[in-house]
């Protein structure tokens, strides 16, 4: 069949199986958009601005298993989407972002709405294209998806140049697609499996550090399943969050610069540990010299090799995809029989459970005014645990992580890698409109939501009955915690000055707005919202201006070397 | 420590801008870098020399390898290999320094493949540091321009870099 290469990327599209495409039109795209309003199989979300459809998009696959896909037009619209798809990338999330191009010809003469799209995304993406010859349309599309999701998944960029959405050739979709240059690994290597088998078994002192990739290969149950049978304490990243059920007793939370204790200190004074689609990141084990003072075994499960050893150094380092991995490990303990050393494990235990003793989540309430992780722990309460809830940038985000207890895998997302204040609405758009009937709440701060606060409007169009739980605390809250900590209390430009009433913005752009100023009403507040089955309803909370967030590691400190409450400093 | 890469990587373009990249993007040295189409043409080898500690050389080869385009990375210099360099060199050759700048070519092997009344162009192969003695043994007066290629090299014996 004879099509146009416009025809082909909607085709190409619907062959993939896409829900949605998060986009916004321009000239380079027209054709396509002309297309796209041709059929109703792929519908289109269209956002009021480019990195709300890439965050959107981004949101979207974060709580699925399936690629986001966003659409934008050429120059400004391929600028604007840089800083979702830089996002998304730190994260390694699955996306195929098309952008138009002008056309072959005018690629190289400054021609209206040109940027070198390809050249601009390159650091930023797991591969891009441009394709010049619509007869390439079709393959590069499938390349794209294949990249996209496979091997450590990751954002990958189609560029259209407006005139080979207009040539014709034969539409062929290709099923299979093999690329000599590009075969990554699933299977973990045996022997490296043995051998690190025989180290957790022999360990007294285990730990299993979990992360992203567990979440993104779908292997929470697994994991779940592996530390059961062994016995040991897990801790997770920030990304990993609901790769292991947090109400669980052998959870210690969350680890790393606002970690709790027992995490820390269980990752610091570990002699074997399990790091599980993780990647020391400097927000997680902080100076890695003072990490590498203990001597420990560490064994590292990820997809890609680059993530082994690049930081810390590795004694068994296993390449391969950690569900498949994860299983093989579960296969040969029970096939084998053998199980860790009790005695060991109980005094370690002991240990742990003398750390849990500090409560370092404990916080002092009041009933004056509200405090941030108050209200997190009734969001918690009111959604039973089982919202998707996303987040911005700052301390509502380390509160959200720290306070809502995930139980399940792919219910919270937030930007961790790049840290992009403004993804909490747009990824709270993709969770919507990929589970429509389920609670999605976006936990942010006034400063954040500002980023992308155009998108209530999007909210209203496509009716997306979001909870935005806005802990307003007047200040770049992160901001002015380090400033207090470590610039002398010099608020440098962290003052949130003529902020907006936040209910009336909200009900200007049609959703219900409540402002919440007492503790006592925090509670009624959030259940009235969340009735409200087919409403977006803002909750602006007016919380404590000074709350900080403890646990606190200082950037380039030991991870043990931690601020518990303001009376440690 | 120097260590010599040599890559396999799809015709495509902008697959240098990826490899450079690769490198400016992460502070990695590269002291030269030449690239051209092998014999199949849908293939460019790349040849890499750069400097670092293990773990820096490591985290090339792995990062590289990731590049989606990249074939094939081995690090030539890990075991024996041939490494050439070719000098295009233009010196001023006129008077009694006209003979002694030929007898200099000679004595490096190198070549003259143009000559003028007052200038040589010599061509001369081998590896870094006989490129680098011989532009420092004549005299650097007499230098009017050198180009040189930047390294390419192959493994010794059975060892081959192929897909
Ligand atoms: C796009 C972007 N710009 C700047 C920053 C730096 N930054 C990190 S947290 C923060 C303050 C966030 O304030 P708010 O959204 O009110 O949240 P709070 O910390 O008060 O909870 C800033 C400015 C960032 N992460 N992202």
């Amino acid at each position: 069949m004879v099509l146009t290469g416009a025809e082909i990327v909607v085709r190409c599209l619907q062959e993939e199986k896409v829900e949605y495409v998060f986009g916004y039109p321009g000239g380079a795209v027209l054709f396509l958009y002309d297309e796209l309003f041709k059929q109703d199989q792929v519908r289109h979300v269209l956002v009021r601005h480019e990195q709300a459809a890439v965050h959107a998009a981004d949101g979207y696959a974060r709580c699925t298993d399936k690629v986001g896909v966003a659409l934008v037009t050429s120059g400004p619209g391929a600028t604007n989407a840089v800083t979702g798809i830089a996002t998304a990338y730190c994260d390694s999330i699955p996306l195929v972002i098309i952008s138009g191009q002008v056309p072959t010809a005018a690629i190289g003469q400054d021609a209206f709405q040109e940027v070198d799209t390809v050249g601009i995304t390159r650091p930023c993406v797991k591969h891009n294209y441009l394709v010049k010859d619509v007869r390439e349309v079709a393959s590069t599309i499938r390349k794209a998806f294949y990249l996209a999701a496979s091997g450590r998944p990751g954002p990958v960029l189609v560029d259209i140049p407006k005139d080979v959405c207009t040539q014709k050739c034969e539409f062929d979709y290709p099923r299979e697609i093999t690329m000599r240059s590009y075969n990554p690994v699933t299977k973990g290597h045996l022997g490296q499996i043995r051998k690190a088998l025989q180290l957790l078994l022999e360990a007294e002192r285990p730990m299993i550090y979990s992360g992203g990739g567990v979440i993104l290969s779908d292997a929470a149950e697994k994991l779940t399943r592996l530390a059961r049978l062994l016995g040991f304490p897990v801790t997770s990243t920030l990304m990993g969050l609901g790769g292991y059920p947090a109400s669980d007793g052998q959870f210690l939370g969350m680890l790393g610069m606002h970690g709790t204790y027992e995490a820390n200190m269980g990752m610091h004074y570990s002699d074997v540990l399990l790091a599980v689609g993780a990647r020391f990141d400097d927000r997680v084990i902080g100076d890695p010299r003072h990490f590498g003072q203990e001597p420990r075994k560490i064994i590292h499960i990820d997809i890609d090799p680059s993530s082994i050893s690049k930081r810390v150094k590795v004694d068994v380092p296993i390449v391969g995809n950690v569900a498949d991995v994860l299983d093989e490990m579960i296969r040969q303990i029970e096939s084998g029989g053998a199980r860790p050393e009790q005695d060991a494990l109980d005094t370690w235990w002991k240990q742990i459970d003398e750390w849990r003793r500090r409560e370092c989540l404990k916080y002092k309430n009041s009933d004056e005014i509200i405090k941030p992780q108050y209200v997190v722990e009734k969001l918690w309460e009111v959604t039973g645990g089982d919202a998707f809830v996303t987040s911005d940038v700052g301390q509502h985000q380390m509160w959200a992580a720290q306070y809502y207890k995930f139980e399940k895998p792919r219910r919270w997302l937030n930007s961790g890698g790049l840290g992009t204040m403004g993804v909490g609405l747009p990824y709270a758009m993709g969770a919507q409109l990929a589970h429509p009937g389920s609670p999605v709440a976006c936990i942010t701060g006034e400063a954040s939501i500002q980023m992308c606060i155009q998108e209530l409007s999007t909210c209203k169009q496509f009716r997306l009955p979001i909870k935005i739980v806005n802990l307003n605390n007047r200040y770049l809250g992160m901001v002015r915690q380090w400033q207090e900590l470590f610039h002398g209390g010099r608020y440098s430009e962290s003052y949130m000055d003529s902020l907006p009433d936040f209910a009336k913005l909200a009900e200007a752009y049609g959703h219900i707005g409540i402002r919440v100023d007492t503790p006592a009403d925090v509670e009624g507040a959030l259940r009235e919202a969340f009735k409200q089955k087919n409403e977006l309803v803002f909750l602006d909370f007016q919380v404590d201006q000074t709350e900080n967030v403890y646990p606190m590691v200082q950037g380039g400190k030991g991870l043990t070397e931690m601020i518990l409450s303001a009376e440690d400093l | 420590m120097r260590h010599v890469i040599s890559l396999l990587i799809e015709n495509e373009s902008g697959a240098l801008s990826r490899v450079s990249g690769l490198f400016s993007a992460r502070g990695y040295n590269i002291e030269s870098l030449t690239v051209a189409p092998t014999e199949d043409a849908s293939l460019s080898r790349m040849t890499i020399v750069t400097t670092g500690s293990d773990d820096i050389i490591e985290q090339i080869n792995k990062q590289l390898n990731k590049l989606v385009e990249v074939v094939k990375v081995v690090d030539i210099s890990e075991s024996a290999h041939i490494e050439r360099e070719l000098l295009l060199i233009k010196v001023r050759a006129t008077g009694k320094d006209r003979e002694e700048m030929k007898r200099m070519a000679d004595i490096f092997r190198g070549r003259i493949i143009d000559a003028t009344d007052t200038s040589y162009v010599i061509e001369m192969t081998g590896n870094q540091q006989k490129l680098d003695s011989f532009v420092a043994a004549i005299d650097g007066a007499a230098i009017l321009e050198t180009a040189r290629s930047g390294v390419v090299g192959v493994g010794r014996g059975e060892r081959v870099l192929k897909v």
